[in-house]
């Protein structure tokens, strides 16, 4: 299914400085729906160039990253839970606090 | 004669310099004059309003101006005030009841730098009836871009000051409380005891939790922005049963994961676009106006010319500030260490690493000393590409840190080049020094030289910064 993937607040500099990315993502074999659980590990392989460490911990984000699934917190939506459908647009931000 | 010519000069600057401090003093002087001024005819307007409404029993009196121009309407604002305000009255959504909350409202800006310079202006300007202001910084050349509440004449003195001249000169009925002093857990609580608004307009990690926290404990709505480069975020924390900074933040972020300005730069309009909006939500908490953005975020997008408005998690039962279980007291508050908390230091000074064992190391002063000699030698510059682009030394080769591991052979080849043996080897006579800006990466890239085989590479300490304060003053620092 097709996503549009977007980083901000830093976290697009993992991946060659690129905010936004328009992509192709299957679910996992013998999965019926593609999760973001199965979405983050697919990007830490064909998104993150560098440091991965600065996006994840474990098997989900980094603390200070903010994940929105068609611009809601994910916490609303059931987290690594949340099952995904064509063209939704998940955004990664990492929480700013300069001044 | 030229230096003859150097000393007049610089006696002259001197004198201009003291003179504008002078200058300065006097017309701080002034405007806390006027304001007190003001507060003491207001309310002698004010007493012989009440007595002249006693003493009259005239009738007609009731269809002219009382004593200091202002009918009682019930809404409290004299006709100076009417007039000052009145495109904020004309607003029916707004109108005077919005007015009249606004000048019985206190808001506490915490940081008077990007963020808090075009909030502060705002709310100064609005008539928010008191405004306290926290910094213990001193304004310096290199903030003027964005802090636009200051101005060349108050460099090397208290933000705090200068903010306060500048609010006083705009609106010299508001009255502004100066706390030139760092925030801490040890005067927290009784600086935000005395304010119903709190605006987070700090720079760093421990102070957004430690103001987090202490608006948790005594129940205050925080406007909470944030900006770096070229991107501002912007929500109001524990308001009306919304959630608070740790609600959405429970675990602090990597050290790793946290710019600075000063590292990563910043456009001066982004901060203050997220400042004015903060002076916006202010403005409506303060005034019962409107939909303040609880519960919601706004994500600023400078470069691509976007903001969207999120939705985010409401108030976690969970929270070790606001949750239902653990909510927080004033005790434990003090207790917080948040330098700790957050492994980051709350002091701005930048981080000085000591990788390196002496014997590999050496001073701005002595490089110029062996350049001076003609030593042959290599210069690497490890700072990233548009940093070199700024300034660099004469000579230097740039290879950014992060490619130090591509880019290996360049430097081999530079050595062979500078060689007159061409003994064709890392191991040549030539020497190898490293540079970057303040003498932390170059330790990294002469530790991982000398795992590669690089023996000799030398770090000079302290960087370009050092290069500037020792060597060279006309050099330029960034």
């Amino acid at each position: 299914m097709k996503l549009t993937l977007e980083f901000g607040g830093g976290l697009e500099l993992l991946c060659d400085s690129v905010k936004i990315h328009h992509v192709s993502v299957e679910p996992q074999d013998g999965e019926q729906k593609l999760t973001m659980k199965h979405l983050l590990s697919w990007v830490r392989t064909n998104l993150i160039k560098e440091r991965p460490e600065m996006f994840m911990k474990g098997d989900s984000v980094r603390p200070g990253v903010l994940v929105l699934v068609n611009d809601c917190d994910w916490e609303l939506s059931g987290q690594l839970d949340t099952s995904l459908e064509d063209k939704d647009v998940v955004v990664f931000i990492s929480t700013l606090h300069g001044g | 004669m030229e230096s003859d010519g150097g000393s007049d000069a610089y006696e002259i600057r001197q004198k201009i310099e003291t003179l504008k401090a002078s200058k300065n003093d006097i017309e701080r002087q002034i405007s806390a004059l006027d304001a007190q001024l003001q507060r003491i005819n207001n309310n002698e307007n004010n007493h012989i309003k009440t007595k002249e409404k006693v003493n009259s029993n005239d009738s007609s009196s009731s269809l002219t101006l009382e004593n200091n121009g202002s009918f009682d309407f019930g809404h409290g604002l004299a006709s100076d005030m009417i007039y000052r305000y009145s495109r904020q009255l004309l607003l029916p959504s707004f109108g005077v009841q919005g007015q009249a909350n606004l000048l019985k409202s206190s808001v506490l800006v915490i940081g008077a730098g990007g963020l808090g310079s075009p909030a502060l202006l705002y709310l100064a300007a609005c008539g928010v009836g008191r405004i306290g202001i926290v910094d213990h910084d001193v304004v310096e050349l290199n903030n003027l871009h964005r802090q636009i509440i200051h101005g060349e004449a108050y460099i090397g003195r208290s933000k705090v000051e200068s903010a306060a001249a500048a609010c006083r000169a705009i609106n010299s009925t508001v009255e502004i409380v100066e706390l030139k002093e760092a925030f801490r857990t040890t005067n927290a609580l009784d600086i935000v005891r005395k304010y119903d608004i709190v605006i987070d307009a700090t720079d760093n990690v421990p102070s957004r939790y430690m103001i987090n926290d202490c608006c948790v404990v005594l129940g205050k709505p925080l406007i909470s922005g944030a900006a770096l480069g070229l991107e501002g975020q912007l929500t109001v924390y524990n308001y009306n049963g919304g959630p608070c900074y740790r609600c959405l933040f429970p675990t602090p972020p990597p050290t790793t994961a946290c710019q600075r300005c000063a590292d990563s730069g910043v456009l001066g309009v982004v901060p203050g676009v997220i400042g004015c909006l903060q002076a916006l939500e202010a403005i409506k908490v303060a005034s019962y106006v409107g939909e303040p953005l609880s519960g919601r975020m706004l994500l600023f997008d400078a470069l691509a010319g976007r903001l969207r408005i999120v939705k985010i998690r409401g108030r976690s039962l969970q929270c070790e500030a606001c949750g239902e279980n653990e909510a927080l007291t004033e005790e434990q508050f003090r207790e917080i260490d948040y330098e700790i908390f957050t492994q980051t230091s709350l002091s701005t000074v930048p981080l000085k690493l000591n990788l390196l064992p002496v014997g590999s190391r050496i001073s701005s002063k002595e490089y110029r000393e062996r350049v001076v000699k003609g030593e042959v030698h290599v210069l690497v510059d490890v700072r990233p590409a548009h940093h070199y682009k700024i300034v660099s030394l004469p000579k230097s080769i740039n290879i950014p840190l992060p490619s130090l591991e591509a880019r290996l052979p360049e430097i081999t080849s530079a050595l062979v080049n500078k060689d007159d043996s061409k003994n064709a080897s890392i191991d040549s006579n030539v020497s190898l020094y490293v540079i970057c800006r303040r003498g932390n990466d170059s330790q990294r890239a002469v530790q991982y030289l000398h795992k590669m085989g690089f023996s000799s590479a030398k770090d000079i300490i302290g960087g370009l910064e050092s290069w500037a304060h020792d060597v060279d003053p006309n050099f330029p620092t960034y």
